[in-house]
Order: structure tokens, then sequence, then C-alpha cells
């Protein structure tokens, strides 16, 4: 598949798609075109929302037709280069506390073991630097983080975890996720926090937006449990420049 | 007390709905709403009043209700056993419901989501903009027995009106167009699909559609690689063991599996109110159909109001014929 590429989704659909496959400039180009998008507030448009590689804009064809809208979004497309786009603007760096392995992060060991490294190891390398959120989607404000080392391109387990509790840290294909509800997942469940990713009644619901970064700081149990009542589940932000 | 209506007993599956939520796909919360928009607007349209106005959705059972002041109803969608104080009520009808009398709405006789509809609407706080229960995401919940649901001021008084609705409750064809994936599926298994009798499983929820059929699963070239994309109502999903699933209202935002298609906006209401005994098939349309079909529902949609007609009195719906003076009128002048 030549990218970008504009493509129907449904009846009501665009997808205008940056990559094959999941990769950083792909994904800074899908935001930075969802945003140009947004900006432009196109007749018809009604949505407008990114996936991993791809940005996604829901229209009414009864008001403008399929082909104006192609017209539309190829204009757009062509006003620069996406993929040397850089990061969102108004981006926060968030600090999560998490306890990783033992009863908390139960698969931890076999996951590391996967990616080639002791558990010592894993940690240091999925802590010791910040990871982007390179989607929200699925469920509620629920991230997918990445893009982890090419050691970490482990699969998802062919048989599902029953139940991976609220603030679950998982891992597969380079990438984490963390749940905001309790949820069957084939990820491998390797970290626990406290945070609420969606807050429905709050002033702000979500925690995270596409563009944040996130550094996990290992903590014990005992430190995780003491945030049982901290709103934010111990989270912290400062803006990135 | 102000203006409500009391659920004196709520079966599970009674929620608030209305036309669900925008602008929060990027954070993924799909728009949900009422499984059938269809019922919801023709219920507005019965009692005269905005098309996105929030209804009682009831997933095959209803419930009894009380209201504390004469409150104008209509009752669309997958019709239900329906009386006010032992005397049966129309569906697809606009009612008085005298005050302090108890509506009871029983089960579906067919489809699954059936709309009470409350003159002035509901009055909840809007959460994210919308007073729509999002079951999946965990915004607001089902309705709990004991509730009492604030009813807004009702300018209109007209009631006794009916409209014929839309069939859509007993199966039929469902029209789909191609979309992102379509291409990895092989024709003959398009055409299989296609010839496929399929029926709506009992689990299907708010999110989805579990389609089940006679026959082994439909096979794509995508295997479990494809990367994971953004997914709308109406999609359907063909899982690792090539069961179908339609996409519904609260569907998660995106999906690993293939699509094989897309379901039109105005079929979708068909799969919804498709019990297990109401057989489904799909057929392929191109998108100049679709837009077609499209416009004619839209057309359709916005002529409801124009469509009512007032319900006569069908003797054989009167439980208790001796009861009304049939004569009434012969001896008038005395």
């Amino acid at each position: 598949m030549d990218t970008p590429v504009i493509r129907n989704l449904g009846y009501d659909g665009m997808l205008v798609t940056f990559g094959d496959t999941l990769n950083d400039a792909a994904n800074r180009a899908a935001l930075a075109f969802h945003k140009a998008v947004s900006d432009a507030q196109l007749d018809g448009v009604t949505e407008a929302s990114t996936s991993l590689v791809s940005a996604y804009v829901r229209f009414d064809p009864l008001v403008v037709p399929h082909a104006q809208m192609k017209k539309a979004l190829s204009t757009i497309l062509a006003t620069r280069d996406w993929y040397a786009a850089p990061p969102p603007e108004g981006r926060n760096l968030w600090r999560i506390p998490a306890v990783f392995g033992g009863e908390l992060g139960p698969q931890l060991a076999e996951a590391s073991a996967l990616a080639g490294m002791t558990e010592t190891e894993a940690i240091a390398a999925l802590t010791h630097q910040p990871v982007r959120v390179q989607t929200i989607g699925f469920a509620p404000g629920m991230p997918y983080l990445g893009e982890l080392p090419e050691n970490w391109d482990i699969p998802r387990q062919s048989k599902l975890t029953a139940e991976v509790p609220q603030g679950g840290l998982c891992v597969a294909i380079r990438q984490l996720v963390l749940f905001p509800n309790r949820t069957p997942t084939g990820w491998r469940h390797i970290a626990q926090t406290r945070v609420r990713l969606f807050q429905p009644d709050a002033d702000m619901p979500f925690l995270l937006k596409p563009g944040d970064e996130v550094i996990f700081d290992p903590v014990s149990t005992a430190e995780l449990a003491a945030l049982a009542d901290n709103p934010k589940g111990g989270a912290v932000q400062e803006a990135l420049p | 007390m102000s203006r409500s209506l009391c659920v004196k007993r709520s079966a599970p599956g009674l929620t608030v709905q209305d036309l669900g939520r925008r602008g929060y796909l990027s954070y993924g919360v799909s728009q949900g709403g009422a499984a059938d928009p269809l019922a919801l607007a023709e219920g507005a349209a019965l009692l005269g009043q905005e098309p996105d106005s929030a209804a009682i959705e009831m997933a095959s059972v209803g419930g009894v209700f009380e209201a504390t002041e004469d409150l104008r109803i209509a009752l669309t969608g997958a019709p239900m056993q329906c009386a006010v104080d032992g005397e049966r009520l129309r569906w697809n009808a606009s009612h008085l419901l005298p005050a302090g009398a108890t509506l009871t709405i029983g089960s579906a006789k067919a489809g699954n989501f059936g709309y009470l509809s409350l003159g002035g609407g509901l009055l909840l706080p809007e959460i994210m903009g919308a007073q729509s229960a999002h079951i999946a995401a965990g915004i607001s919940g089902a309705i709990e027995t004991g509730t009492a649901l604030p009813i807004g001021p009702d300018p209109r008084s007209q009631v006794g009106m009916t409209l014929d609705p839309a069939p859509r409750f007993e199966g039929g064809v469902v029209r789909v167009v191609p979309s992102l994936q379509t291409d990895l599926f092989e024709s003959v298994e398009i055409a299989r699909f296609e010839a496929t009798e399929f029926r709506r499983d009992v689990r299907s929820n708010r999110m989805g559609a579990k389609l089940t059929f006679d026959g082994h699963g439909f096979a794509s070239e995508a295997g479990l690689t494809i990367l994971s994309e953004v997914i709308v109502p109406g999609d359907i999903q063909i899982t690792g063991d090539g069961t179908p699933f339609v996409l519904m209202s609260e569907c998660q935002t995106v999906g690993g599996y293939p699509r094989i298609g897309s379901v039109l906006p105005s079929d979708l209401p068909r799969v919804a109110q498709a019990t297990a005994s109401a057989p489904l098939r799909f057929k392929f349309v191109t998108l100049e159909t679709a837009i077609a079909i499209e416009t004619r529902a839209t057309q359709a949609r916005e002529a409801l109001p124009k469509s009512l007609m007032p319900l006569l009195r069908d003797p054989r719906n009167m439980r208790d014929l001796l009861a009304y003076q049939l004569i009434s009128g012969a001896v008038s002048g005395e």
C-alpha cells in the first residue's frame, strides 16, 4: 500500500492512512493531519479521530458527497510533508507510579523472557525513558504507548487472560497498554498502577491525550497501596516544551 | 413533587437514550445512543418534539411506571405488552398517562428494543454533552427500580395519534457497503456471506450483535496480523474463528479483526431489532445505491411528523366492550 492513502471507511467515513505498519513518523503524521482537519472545520464533518497511523473523518455524505470530501482531504494532504510534522502542541509528561512484577504484575517474568531479558533488566528498559501516547482508543481514555525497542516485539497470548484489573499495564508488539477498566485481554500483564484514565463526571474526563509522554516510576506494593485515595493514583504532570 | 416519572419496577436493560455524544472518539468513547434511533424519531414525532429528545430504552422487557402529573407518552420500537391500569394500550401511538395511574410494560412481542417517550422530554443532567447512558464506557448506568426521572414542561396536549413504523422487527435483508478490508476476503467468501442466513445471538448487546449461522467460519487473508484500525457502528468484524459481529452504537473505537463490510445506518435498526427467530441476510450495494437508500430514509424520517394518523379504536383491542357506550349519541337531544 502506497501511503498516504485516502480510503472510505463504512458509509460515512474516510480514513487517511500514513503507514502500513506502526512507526513514529506515521503516528506523528496522523496526529498532525487530524489537527489540521479539525482546525479546517470542513463542511459536513461530524467527528474526527486518530488511530495508530491514520486520521479518521466522519461526515454526512448527504451534505458533502464522498468525492467532494476526498478532494477536501487531498487538498489538506498536499499542503506539507506530514511525516516531518512535530508531535502535537500542549503535550504533557506524566509520571505514573507502578508496581512491576510479583502479584501485581504476574506476567512480567514471562514477558521479560520473551524479550530476552531478566526481570530487572526489563523494568529498567521499560522505565528509563518516556513512552509516547500513540493513540487513545478501544476503551475510554485507554492509551497505546510506544514504541518499545525491537526485542519487545512479542506476540499477544493466544489465550486471553480472564481479567486484568483497572490500571493494569500490559505489553505486546512493541507497545504498552494501560486499561481504564478491568478487562479480559491477550496482552501480558506486567505491572499495576492506580491511575484512573476516565472519569465521566470530571471537568476533564480523560487523563491522557495523544502525544503525551509517560514515564512509569517503579514503586513498592506498599507505596502503591498508599495512593489508593489519590484521585490521580499518584500521577503527576509537567508541560512538555 | 416535581413533574416526574417514577419507575416502580425496572427490568434489566432499561436505560435513558438520546442520539449519543459526539466529539469523544479521539478519547476512545463511541457515540452510543439509542440502539434503534428511528424508534426515537418516531416517538418524538408522535409527541411533536425534537427528534433527538431522550427517551427510555427497554431491552426486551419494560417495567412499571407512575407519573406525578398527567403525562403524554409515546410507545415505539419493539412492540411490547402494555397497559394503563389494566387497559391495553396500542403500540406506535401517543397516549395520556393520568397522574397516579399505573403504566405496565411487559415483554416484547417482536424485536428487542422498545421506547417510552415522554411529553416534555427527560430532563436528566447531561454528562459529556448527552443524557444517554453508555454502558460499555461506564457513563451512567441502567435505570433502577425506585428512580424518579425528571420530566420537562410540556407545551403540547395532543394524544391519540399513531403511525405505521418502517418494518424492521422480523429480520430481513440488510444492505452493506464494502469497506477498508472487504478486499481481504475472496469473492467466493463474499458470495457465501451474502447467501448465508444469520441469526442475532441472544448474547448480543448495545456494543455488538453476534451472528450465528450454519457452516464453517468466514476466512480472510488477514490472519491475525493487521494493524488495529478505526472501527464504527455498522462494521461487520470477522473474529479469529470466522464469526461475524455487527458493531452497534456502543462499540469500541478501534478493532484488530478484519471487516467484511459495513451496514448502512438506516438498516442498522433491523440488526438491533432482530430476535433469535428473525433471519437476517446481507446484501452488498454500491456507494451510489447506498446514498440513494440513505436519502430516502432521511426523507422518510423527516416526514414522520406529517405521517401521523388519529388512533381509531379497534373493537378487537377493547378489553371490555360492554363497558363502552357504543350507542351514545343515538339519544342525544333528550
